[in-house]
């Protein structure tokens, strides 16, 4: 277990260096975020309305886009290698890397999203849920990408093949995750039932993502 | 740096090993084996085959055909994980110091080895703290060597260990190889250079 926490601290030390590149999607996310309302006008109730989603997509596209960085540095510099000629199964090797992964780029979108809540005048038990359902969320969509970044990451250039791969399998998530959202805000069913099937896809997700990332590199060998 | 603790003998042998890449056969039916404290020189042409053969070892390649075994070692793990892969990328992160690089792989390949100890082996403790980004390429293959005393692993797979090192480095990685065999362990070097091991064996690869 040693070596896996050894893993999990080298990533998130590199992530909050110069250059690790954490930051990129959150500013990503407050980008787009601050984009509608300029692109949509001042319409405060249109803006509460379509909140949940905009947030939902501005999460989505900022996890995509700091997805193919998942193993693709490893492979480059011949770290990948290394990490597979160790101890732990390389499934908890992949797992460990996307935890990392999660915890430095989704996490941070999930804690800038009541600020960005505001901005889309979004009231206390909305903002609330939006986070909610974030912070539930976002797993699924990192560990899925987990399995299009193993996959594309003998390609050169796959980083533009990674969101083609993995967007159809996101969007149960995104489907839950804003359905849950306006389900506190508008019903009218209760909260608790989208919430819970967005959590059974997290689940599943956490489950699948390694095994198959795993299988995909093992696959890759040549 | 200690002895490998060696319980009984290990022996490395291929049979019939088949490598194709790229739906190109590299090579065909090739056979060997080395025991405990012997080296094996892989020498060919370019393109011939020897970094294949290196990774196959070490379980980052597929094998086509034959098997490749070793015996006397723990029989709960892979070839690879009882092996050292010196390739040609160096697998250092440049945002972490060289200490940092060195004591994470050291941790993470489960070695109970001194870091320190090492980089001083390879002439590196004064830049302990410096970012690996700022190395050459000779002092990074340096960093790269260290990781193999940190960790003690049986079999060292070398591949072109001597680019970029100058003479003072190539005299010590020459150390460092008779040590380990000295202490029981086997080392596969693809090269083109001799590296002035005195009876290694020789497999020599020719165009399939």
């Amino acid at each position: 277990m040693t070596g896996l926490g050894a893993l999990l601290m080298r990533d998130l030390r590199i992530a909050i260096r110069v250059g690790g590149g954490a930051m990129i999607g959150v500013l990503f996310f407050m980008l787009v975020v601050t984009l509608m309302p300029f692109a949509i006008g001042p319409d405060l109730a249109l803006l509460s309305r379509i909140g949940p989603a905009i947030l939902w997509l501005g999460a989505l596209l900022a996890t995509l886009l700091t997805l193919d960085r998942l193993l693709a540095a490893d492979q480059e510099d011949g770290s990948l290698d290394l990490l597979t000629m160790g101890p732990a199964p390389l499934e908890m090797v992949v797992g460990v890397k996307a935890l990392a992964h999660w915890l430095t780029s989704a996490l941070p979108l999930v804690i800038v999203s009541p600020l960005l809540a505001l901005f889309l005048n979004l009231d206390g038990p909305a903002t609330l849920a939006v986070t909610a359902t974030l912070l539930a969320g976002t797993p699924a969509l990192t560990f899925l990408g987990l399995i299009g970044a193993a996959l594309t990451v003998t390609l050169r250039r796959g980083g533009l093949l990674l969101p083609v791969l993995i967007l159809p399998l996101t969007i149960p998530v995104l489907i839950f995750g804003v359905s849950a959202s306006n389900a506190a805000i508008v019903g009218p069913v209760t909260f608790g039932t989208p919430f819970m099937i967005l959590c059974a896809l997290t689940l599943m997700a956490l489950v699948i993502g390694p095994f198959a990332a795993a299988a995909a590199l093992r696959a890759g060998q040549e | 740096m200690g002895p490998i603790e060696v319980t009984e003998l290990m022996t490395l042998s291929a049979d019939a090993l088949t490598c194709r890449r790229g739906g190109r056969l590299i090579f065909d039916q090739l056979s060997f084996s080395i025991a405990s404290g012997r080296a094996l020189l892989v020498t060919g042409r370019n393109g011939v085959g020897k970094s294949s053969l290196l990774r196959m070892i070490a379980g980052l390649l597929r094998i086509a055909g034959g098997r490749l075994s070793l015996s006397g070692g723990d029989p709960e793990q892979t070839i690879g994980e009882q092996s050292h892969y010196l390739g040609h990328l160096d697998a250092l992160k440049p945002a972490l110091s060289v200490a940092e690089n060195l004591s994470f792989w050291t941790s993470y390949l489960g070695g109970a080895g001194d870091p320190h100890e090492a980089l001083e082996n390879v002439g590196l403790e004064a830049l302990a703290h410096l970012p690996a980004s700022y190395l050459s390429a000779g002092q990074r293959r340096r960093l790269s060597i260290a990781r193999l005393i940190a960790v003690k692993r049986p079999l060292w797979l070398l591949d072109e260990p001597t680019a970029a090192l100058d003479t003072d480095a190539q005299a010590m990685l020459l150390t460092l190889l008779q040590s380990h065999l000295a202490g029981g362990g086997m080392v596969v070097a693809a090269t083109h250079l001799p590296l002035g091991l005195a009876d290694a064996g020789q497999l020599r690869l020719d165009a399939a």
